[in-house]
């Protein structure tokens, strides 16, 4: 029988008054345990994991990835009755008796310690026994006064009947796919903007929604590796098995004629700019339109830089740390701000002053699950190159599980953006606000290219350097890039001459 | 930039350490102390019970039960250490996070949750316990602890007092003035300062240019360093502070040495301010797993003894739960009963102006009386 429980958002910094729902850590279905995390929350103030007040399997999720709830707004539903064992339900309807006594108390509590023991009003546990309109409307009613007391929101909303926010519009996918979005981030793959960072796995959500088509492990994963909603095929093996053949049919079709999943026909949609998408807004117009970009270019043989770090990876410092041309880039940009500190800088407009800071911050944008960031490593100049690489994969470790703190994305001074991950070649990036350049790397192909005389099949790469014209000027930005190209070009020479 | 803030100072001659991260237990010259097997493990069940009643206390704020909550999630040797120094008969003023504190007064843990969920202005008698009531203000209780200690002076008391306070609480007036008056009047009061790094999103470096034990040599009175993580250490320095000032010697500053391993309260979002490695190197120090290395290696306690705890702790966090969710609501007029003993002619007027105030709002059935 099921005895269904509302866990209502609650204020969870003193007198918010909303939050935005940034990622579920439970599924219809699911069995959660007391004070288990089950979902993650931004507010004006802080993002905020929150516990399960209930133990038991969770019914329905009420609102959706993405959207902005009002503080006492329902969010999920968890059935109590399914729980085996575990902790009693009791404790969210407030059980009289359990109170006093008990289990290992310092010493004997004194008279003046009252508390619930001798005049707390027994309080029903409602489940069951609610009018239909409001169907397991509180954790806690007061028996004989009907109020609630619960303390979301300072004080209860009576006016607030069970609301379910409209979900952000989206693709056809079936109802079976329940109270959650499929996607949250529809056009972006979560991958980090590293090299070998994966672009799979952004379908996994999907999971859910084909559980109920018949098909082999095999051919589900095939399905997901292609971008194919199970969903969608009529299955021609017995019992209306979806088999292989069926799915790389549909993969032909689909790659024929437009990608089918994310594009619905028809209509528009408009989707909230908040939170991260917010922030870059504001930053990249900050940026844009007060500060003069420059951007300039350079294409270089990085065949060299590509053996480099095939070595590298065989090197005993290395083994247990990913190596990637990323990381060769980072050095050459730190031995470039060693000879140019200029670039290493900021316009401080207030006391028309520039500011050459001296230590390196360098940022790395990253897209996330969330959005793009850019956390950067600290004092870069003062690693190892072992020790950078380090710093390179824990950073992208953290952006990509949505981790990165506000503290690891303050005070960069330098910032790379790896567009080449993408298969671009390259791009006009723009300063990261607070910084004085920005350089982007491209895509690095194997390319027809003149080598000693002859043409051969060489490593190229595109390099662009976007810079502040009030603090560089054509000569500095160019002088600098081109050490940067010169480095890559030629690692072991470029540090050679600098000893 | 400081990338591993606080950490070249830990472990720095200065500090009063008896049992170090790992386990070990180290001798002090000037602070020895002899403690039972029983006593030891007894040390590790305050541990663990107050770090579970936390966890309890700070997902009921994430449940909307609770308005607010300040953890003390990493400063509870600081706090049992010393709370367990004191006699029953000594006084102690703490602040708003001395939940161990008021664990070893005997206080029961449910009581402190009122005052968070807001059913009450503090949930115990402060002279039952001989544990003054939270202050929220910062640093105000040093005040109200040296003039305490003064008054037990002036009745020939032979106990002690303590203060409890911050970092934070250590750059203001208040707790300068305590200093000086306490000084002069050689008032028998410890002050305890849990130097947990961090006043909200203010570093420690950035208040002081010396380590705040220092400064207690410029009020005329010793401070001393000591390690907040080490419960050993926290209790034998205590002890010995405490003693100082029941002898008439005067006032004692300590500055636990510890680190804030939550936010500063569930409003806070300490990932704004401070980096991610600095929180890994303080988890090395965790107050309880020395204690219990210390346990397991000389054979003090089997796998039986931290189960049972951890059963104890699983029953005594859902008998708070229960309690903090069946508290009675108080009613809007209970606040006009609290203000004088005797009554008031003023106060009575309030009460009857709010009454007919609140009437004109609500359906006479619809709220269960005022």
């Amino acid at each position: 029988m099921a005895s269904l429980k509302q866990f209502k958002l609650p204020d969870v910094g003193e007198g918010l008054t909303e939050a935005d729902i940034v990622r579920w850590h439970v599924k219809v279905g699911d069995s959660v345990a007391q004070n288990q995390i089950i979902v993650e929350i931004e507010t004006a103030k802080a993002l905020v994991e929150l516990p399960s007040p209930f133990a038991g399997v969770v019914s329905e999720l009420l609102v959706a990835e993405g959207a902005t709830v009002d503080v006492g707004t329902p969010i999920i539903i968890v059935d109590v009755a399914s729980t085996s064992g575990g902790v009693d339900v009791a404790s969210t309807g407030g059980g009289g008796g359990g109170a006093g006594g008990g289990a290992g108390g310092a010493e004997q509590p004194s008279a003046a310690d009252t508390l619930a023991a001798t005049d707390a009003t027994p309080a029903t546990d409602d489940a069951e026994s609610q009018p239909s309109d409001r169907p397991a409307d509180t954790p806690e009613v007061n028996a004989g006064t009907g109020r609630t007391a619960v303390l979301v929101g300072y004080g209860p909303r009576d006016d607030s009947p069970v609301r379910r926010r409209t979900r952000t519009p989206q693709t056809s996918a079936p109802a079976a796919a329940a109270s959650m979005p499929a996607q949250s981030w529809p056009s972006v793959a979560p991958a980090v903007a590293v090299p070998n960072g994966s672009g799979s796995g952004a379908n996994a959500e999907t999971d859910d929604a084909t559980a109920g088509v018949l098909a082999k492990p095999p051919v589900r994963k095939l399905a997901r590796d292609l971008g194919i909603d199970l969903q969608t095929l009529h299955g021609t093996g017995p019992d209306g098995i979806v088999t292989r053949s069926d799915v790389e049919a549909a993969a032909d079709t689909s790659r024929s004629g437009a990608p089918q999943r994310l594009l619905p026909r028809g209509g528009e949609e408009r989707i909230a700019v908040r939170g991260v998408r917010k922030a870059t807004a504001q930053a990249m117009v900050t940026s844009a339109f007060t500060v003069p970009h420059v951007t300039e270019f350079t294409t270089i043989d990085v065949t060299l830089s590509m053996r480099a770090v095939a070595r590298l990876r065989e090197l005993p410092e290395f083994v247990d740390v990913k190596v990637s041309p990323l990381l060769l880039v980072a050095k050459a940009i730190l031995l470039g701000i060693e000879r140019y500190p200029m670039v290493n800088s900021a316009w401080d407009g207030a006391t028309d002053e520039i500011v050459v800071k001296h230590f390196v911050n360098l940022g790395i944008a990253a897209a996330t699950p969330r959005g793009l960031v850019v956390p950067n490593i600290k004092n870069a100049e003062a690693l190892s190159l072992a020790q950078l690489a380090r710093s390179i994969n824990a950073l992208a470790a953290t952006a990509r599980d949505g981790r990165t703190s506000v503290a690891d994305m303050q005070h960069g001074t330098f910032t790379i953006t790896n567009v080449g991950v993408f298969g671009i070649d390259t791009g006009t990036p723009i300063i990261n606000p607070g910084e004085a350049a920005i350089l982007a790397m491209g895509a690095i192909r194997e390319q027809a290219w003149v080598h000693s005389g002859k043409v051969k099949p060489r490593w190229v790469t595109t390099l662009a350097l976007s810079f502040d014209h009030r603090i560089i000027d054509g000569e500095l930005g160019s002088r600098f890039l081109r050490d940067v190209a010169m480095f890559l070009e030629d690692p072991a020479s470029s540090l050679l001459a600098r000893l | 930039m400081t990338a591993d803030h606080g950490v070249a100072e830990y472990g720095a001659g200065d500090l009063v350490q008896l049992l170090t991260p790992e386990g070990l237990r180290l001798e002090h010259p000037d602070y020895p102390l002899e403690i039972s097997e029983d006593e030891l493990r007894g040390l590790y069940r305050d541990l663990a019970l107050v770090r579970r009643f936390d966890t309890e206390a700070t997902a009921l704020q994430r449940q909307g039960e609770l308005g607010i909550w300040a953890s003390l999630l990493g400063q509870e040797a600081a706090q049992i250490g010393s709370g367990r120094a004191l006699h029953p008969d000594d006084m102690a003023f703490p602040t708003y996070r001395e939940h161990g504190v008021a664990w070893c007064r005997g206080i029961k843990p449910e009581s402190l949750l009122q005052l968070f969920r807001g059913v009450n202005f503090g949930g115990w008698d402060p002279k039952a316990h001989n544990f003054a009531l939270y202050t929220i203000v910062i640093g105000a209780q040093t005040l109200h602890a040296t003039g305490y200690a003064m008054g037990m002076q002036r009745d020939g008391s032979e106990n002690a007092v303590i203060a409890y306070f911050g970092d934070g609480a250590s750059s203001e007036g208040d707790v300068n003035e305590a200093f000086i008056f306490a000084a002069s009047y050689n008032a028998p009061v410890v002050f305890f300062l849990q130097n947990n790094q961090w006043a909200i999103s203010v570093p420690e470096e950035r208040q002081s240019r010396i380590p705040l034990f220092r400064r207690a040599h410029g009020f005329g009175f010793p401070g001393v360093r000591v390690d907040g993580n080490d419960v050993l250490a926290c209790l034998a320095v205590t002890r010995k502070a405490l003693q100082y000032a029941r002898d008439g010697q005067g006032p004692f500053l300590i500055e636990a040495f510890t680190y804030r391993m939550g936010a500063h309260t569930t409003s806070d979002d300490p990932t704004r301010y401070r980096l991610a490695s600095e929180l890994e190197n303080w988890k090395l120090r965790d107050p309880i797993e020395r204690v219990k290395a210390y346990l397991s290696r000389n054979g003090l306690a089997d796998s039986a003894f931290y189960e049972a705890i951890e059963a104890e702790a699983t029953e005594f966090a859902a008998r708070v739960r229960a309690a903090c969710l069946s508290m009675p609501e108080p009613k809007p007029l209970d606040i006009f009963n609290r203000v004088y003993a005797g009554g008031s002619p003023l106060v009575d007027e309030e009460r009857a102006t709010y009454d007919a105030y609140l009437a004109g709002y609500e359906p006479a059935d619809s709220v269960g009386g005022r």
